[in-house]
């Protein structure tokens, strides 16, 4: 089935959280040219001054930011620690502002990401009929006994993160020996996947709900220019903003096959194991994920943009395309080999003579396009927090509160990760809290608050 | 029941707070989410020692939105929802007005969340616990009134009379004055609390 391939392609690994700056496919020149434009002006906040850090350690973990992995695997985050001399408590301080501002940044995606697919669960009857199962979750739960169902639902889990966990060291193997195009081939077939097929078929399920026809030609001219642009917008170049934009609606999409597919209790089993996954996955030091960034590291390799989305500007076409004859310099990276052993060193000393040279020469009105340091978000993350939402929609009665105080607990969650990543300054896992939030928050509104508001709305009684 | 009841109630009951919220909060979130986790006032301190009031003053006020979004949405959504399927309202006898007493009420018990988060946090601040006292009962009252009186037009006259009261109140509490409602109304609110806050 197609959604099958699919699910293996894009949602492998999951949520980490980085902090980075601009994210597109002109990889190493837009790493180089934002660090140089964090040095040059005053840095707006200490991540940035980072830049023309000191500690050698330090400055390849910025530029290993960069090479994160690409596609579902979280790109881990690392947040420099301190720039020093500054008093600790402004220090804090402006950490502290700068992880709110990227829960900001973060709060709008991950709300449309939600809304959408609220919106569809509750208006096209499509996603919340029962028509089968993927072949990662086989067993049943039309079983006649509790017990039983839960066994299965049990076993679906675990079927399933197995093939997540599978899938994951694939990866890492891949992208350890260096099978670039294998995974970029990969991700494009995602991509493809996601943008054409499941387009259609939504459009398909929307344009029935709402009885409008729509002819043949009139559709496969939509669906091409859909598909075609975000193929272009997210693996290529496009504005930053429509790049959001169709990063959201497949995550989206991707979200709605597995509310679909998913039969009830597996998905709220497989939401909890994979917390627990993400969690072991990033943190414990023989983690695929974290193996995976560090090798990234390592290589000070930049990511895919495919699967990660970015809040952070993006540099146009004339500033990616660096004139060559004054960036001799900056080209040694494009070179992977290279690139290696000029990263190799790590040192301190290396860095600012490659940077150094362009820099007078560097044309001041390109430098303006405002470099924000972004935040990305693994798009597994937006998928797993609309499923915990759509699912809550999609279950029990046509209730609001329900859908309503998972996706409060959801945010709060995102909030709390964010906020945790700015104090303590390491890779984090942005599931675990959410997710665990989101079901406490489910099966408690879905069996104590339901009924009890329920009373209350009927009657008009207000507490 | 249409999609004008729909429209026409969840604007009555939830306007006024979105409005709120998009006027005062939203646009200066990093200020908000800087008050929450507590930094702020640490960090205002070390510029400015009569700063840490105002700060905790607007904390109270978005905690008292919150809370009261947060009760008049799980109050009420339920209802919307319902106001836009098919059916007839007040078939077996009931009140036909039931979906714009229940917006109001709902309007109502938001903007009572909102003035009894700043008199309470006030209340905390200076020690003075008869005011946590009254808060805790006219919360009850309000409550009480739902319950037993069958009435909705008394007591939706009611909650807005205590509505009206308590606004009076934590208007005096958050340091307004007649003066400064006169300025306020005549634009020519230099000092007003408001302004002195936005240009911080």
């Amino acid at each position: 089935m197609p959604e099958d391939r699919c699910g293996a392609g894009t949602f492998g690994g999951r949520v980490m959280l980085t902090f980075m700056a601009s994210d597109s496919e002109e990889e190493v020149c837009d790493e180089r040219t934002s660090l140089m434009s964090a040095e040059s002006p005053m840095p707006r906040s200490c991540q940035e001054g980072r830049q023309g850090l000191e500690n050698g350690e330090g400055a390849a973990q910025w530029r290993g930011q960069e090479s994160e992995e690409d596609h579902e695997e979280d790109p881990d985050r690392y947040v420099c620690s301190g720039v020093p001399g500054r008093p600790p408590g402004l220090e804090e301080e402006l950490t502290l502002k700068y992880g709110a501002k990227h829960v900001i940044m973060l709060f709008v995606p991950v709300t449309l990401c939600m809304i959408v697919v609220v919106a569809t669960i509750k208006s096209v009857r499509f996603y919340t009929e029962k028509n089968g199962q993927l072949i990662y979750t086989p067993f049943t739960e039309d079983t006649s006994s509790v017990g039983q169902r839960f066994l299965n639902s049990v076993l679906n889990t675990l079927i399933m993160i197995s093939v997540i966990v599978i899938m994951t060291i694939f990866l890492v193997v891949l992208y350890k020996y260096r099978c670039y195009k294998f995974i970029h081939g990969w991700l494009i077939m995602s991509s493809l996947m996601l943008l054409f097929l499941f387009t259609y078929i939504y459009l398909g399920e929307v344009l029935k709900t709402y009885n409008v026809a729509m002819d043949y030609p009139t559709l496969f001219l939509t669906v091409w220019n859909f598909g075609a642009v975000g193929m272009v917008c997210i693996h290529w170049k496009g504005p930053l903003v429509l790049q959001q934009a169709y990063l959201i609606m497949i995550s989206a999409l991707m979200a709605l096959v597995f509310i679909k597919y998913l039969p009830e209790w597996s998905a709220w089993v497989i939401l909890g194991a994979i917390s627990v996954y993400d969690l072991v996955a990033v943190l414990c030091p023989k983690g695929p994920l974290r193996m995976l960034v560090e090798t990234a590291q390592e290589r000070n390799e930049p990511i895919f943009p495919a699967l990660i989305y970015s809040s952070a500007m993006v540099w146009t076409v004339g500033m990616a395309k660096l004139d060559p004859s004054s960036q001799g310099a900056l080209q040694l990276p494009y070179d992977p080999e290279m690139e290696e052993d000029s990263c190799d060193s790590l040192g301190e000393p290396s860095y600012p003579e490659v940077f150094a040279p362009p820099l007078p020469g560097y044309p001041g009105e390109e430098l303006e396009e405002e470099e924000e340091r972004g935040v990305k978000l693994g798009l597994g993350d937006f998928i797993f927090y609309s499923v915990l939402v759509g699912k809550a929609a999609a279950t029990g009665s046509g209730d609001w509160n329900t859908t309503l105080a998972c996706f409060v607990a959801i945010l709060i969650g995102l909030c709390l990760t964010l906020l945790l990543l700015a104090v303590f300054k390491k890779a984090l896992p942005a599931l675990p809290i959410s997710i665990t939030f989101g079901l406490i928050f489910y099966f408690s509104t879905d069996n104590l608050v339901r009924p009890f508001m329920d009373t209350l709305a009927s009657h008009q009684l207000y507490i | 029941m249409t999609a004008a009841v729909f429209f026409g109630c969840a604007f009555v009951a939830f306007g006024p707070a979105l409005a709120l919220y998009i006027f005062t909060i939203a646009t200066e979130p990093l200020r908000i989410i800087f008050l929450i986790i507590g930094k702020s006032s640490e960090g205002l301190k070390s510029i400015n020692p009569g700063e840490k009031a105002p700060s905790m003053r607007l904390l109270a006020y978005v905690s008292g939105l919150g809370f009261g979004i947060m009760s008049g949405v799980f109050s009420f959504v339920n209802t919307l929802s319902d106001s836009l399927g098919p059916g007839t309202v007040g078939i077996h006898g009931d009140p036909p007005q039931f979906f714009l007493n229940s917006a109001f009420m709902t309007l109502v018990i938001i903007l009572l969340h909102m003035f009894w988060g700043i008199v309470f946090f006030d209340g905390c601040e200076k020690k003075k616990w008869y005011t946590l006292l009254v808060v805790l009962l006219t919360h009850l009252l309000v409550s009480a009134l739902t319950f037993i009186s069958p009435y909705s037009g008394l007591n939706l006259v009611l909650a807005y009379i205590i509505l009206v009261l308590t606004g009076i109140w934590a208007f005096f509490v958050s340091g307004g004055s007649c003066q400064s409602l006169k300025l306020c109304l005549l634009c020519q609110d230099k000092d007003s609390l408001l302004f002195n806050q936005r240009s911080r």
